[in-house]
């Protein structure tokens, strides 16, 4: 964004004040963007995915990523009891994995492990 | 009272032919997806066409949006994700536009359907796929191997990693459906809650749905952060799952 320009520019802008006020209004909210979306990767390096600048996004995050990773694995045991016809141990042991895999999903989104993802610098 | 769910109905407008037996109809969903669709290209259109150096209102939001988009990106996937650029903002405009266009009422919510959101997700998740292998070839399964675990749980470990990476879809999917739904949901209860209570209690009915008003209100507002926020958590995550492709195992 060409912030210069764009301040000098405001002197000579004739339009009404309301206009004026309005795209100040939205310049600002930009630089405040472009703060937060630049400063996170200096705490967290590219590596690191969580740039979640509210917590309020994070929250809608973990509100699926347990459920999703809980359904994914009562489905596979499901269908490889079906196939196999192993019931039930495929069920219970992959709803089992499926929930270590929703509580790594939840880990992840909240950010809370130090790497963002496992393996790295580690 | 009005049916909270009647919303939702897909609704037939005109019969475009016949694919295998099975009708192709353009429907309500699809007119609103034209809908969203025409309004990002007005906007982006309209906001691009003056290019003064001082950006009036809609040049203002189309480069702001430009710019958030971009920013999100750099910042999650780096510099390299921007050749995910067209289709990150792609992704985020349509379901920002659908999101807002769902909130004005008597219009149609595209994405409180789980087959649109699912698509979308769908559509992200073999990008991230088809992308990790043809830039990584094998080493994309590094993603679902990490390093530093001792060799007797590896197994387990990568099991659970790859549970964890089939999963990713659904959540993606199925997060931003749910909200909408229930949102849109609330909205329509507590509006019956208003014409009910007018139209069985009278005056006392009157006062009484001050308090729903007042809920519809706050609600939609909230809604109109809820239609933003969803539309900036699908771009992110998209990001993410991107930067996976990108760098696995990093």
């Amino acid at each position: 964004m060409a912030d210069g320009t764009r301040n000098e520019g405001k002197n000579d802008n004739n339009r009404s004040a309301e206009e004026a006020a309005l795209s100040a209004r939205l310049q600002r909210l930009g630089e405040r963007l472009d703060q937060k979306g630049t400063s996170r990767p200096v705490e967290t390096g590219p590596s690191g995915p969580r740039t979640d600048p509210s917590a309020l996004a994070r929250g809608f995050r973990l509100s699926t990523e347990l459920v999703a990773g809980v359904l994914v694995g009562a489905f596979i045991g499901w269908a490889l009891d079906k196939w196999l016809g192993t019931s039930p141990w495929g069920m219970m042991v992959f709803l089992l994995l499926g929930f270590a895999a929703g509580v790594i999903n939840v880990i992840r989104a909240a950010g809370v492990s130090p790497t963002g993802k496992p393996g790295s610098g580690r | 009272m009005a049916d909270p769910i009647h919303q939702f109905e897909i609704n037939k407008i005109a019969t475009l032919g016949h694919i295998g037996g099975h009708e192709i109809a353009f429907t309500n969903s699809a007119l609103f997806m034209a809908i969203t669709v025409v309004g990002i290209w007005a906007l982006l259109v309209g906001g691009s066409s003056r290019r003064a150096l001082v950006p009036g209102r809609m040049q203002s939001i189309a480069e702001l949006s430009y710019e958030f988009v971009a920013n999100t990106i750099q910042s999650t996937a780096g510099k390299e994700g921007m050749k995910f650029f067209p289709f990150v903002f792609t992704l985020f405009m349509f379901i920002l536009m659908a999101n807002m266009i769902g909130i004005v009422p008597y219009t149609f919510t595209v994405t409180s359907h789980i087959i649109i959101t699912a698509m979308l997700a769908i559509m992200v998740f073999l990008t991230v796929i088809v992308y990790g292998f043809y830039r990584n070839g094998l080493k994309f399964f590094r993603l679902f191997v990490p390093s530093g675990i001792p060799i007797y749980i590896l197994p387990l470990i990568v099991f659970i990693e790859v549970l964890s990476f089939l999963s990713r879809p659904i959540s993606h999917s199925v997060r931003l459906f749910a909200n909408m739904l229930a949102g849109h949901i609330t909205l329509k209860v507590l509006a019956g809650f208003i014409t009910m209570m007018i139209g069985s209690l009278g005056i006392v009915g009157w006062l009484g749905a001050v308090l729903p008003l007042g809920m519809v209100v706050a609600i939609t507002a909230l809604e109109v952060l809820v239609a933003f926020l969803q539309a900036y958590v699908f771009a992110i995550l998209t990001c993410i799952y991107l930067n996976d492709a990108i760098h696995p195992g990093h």
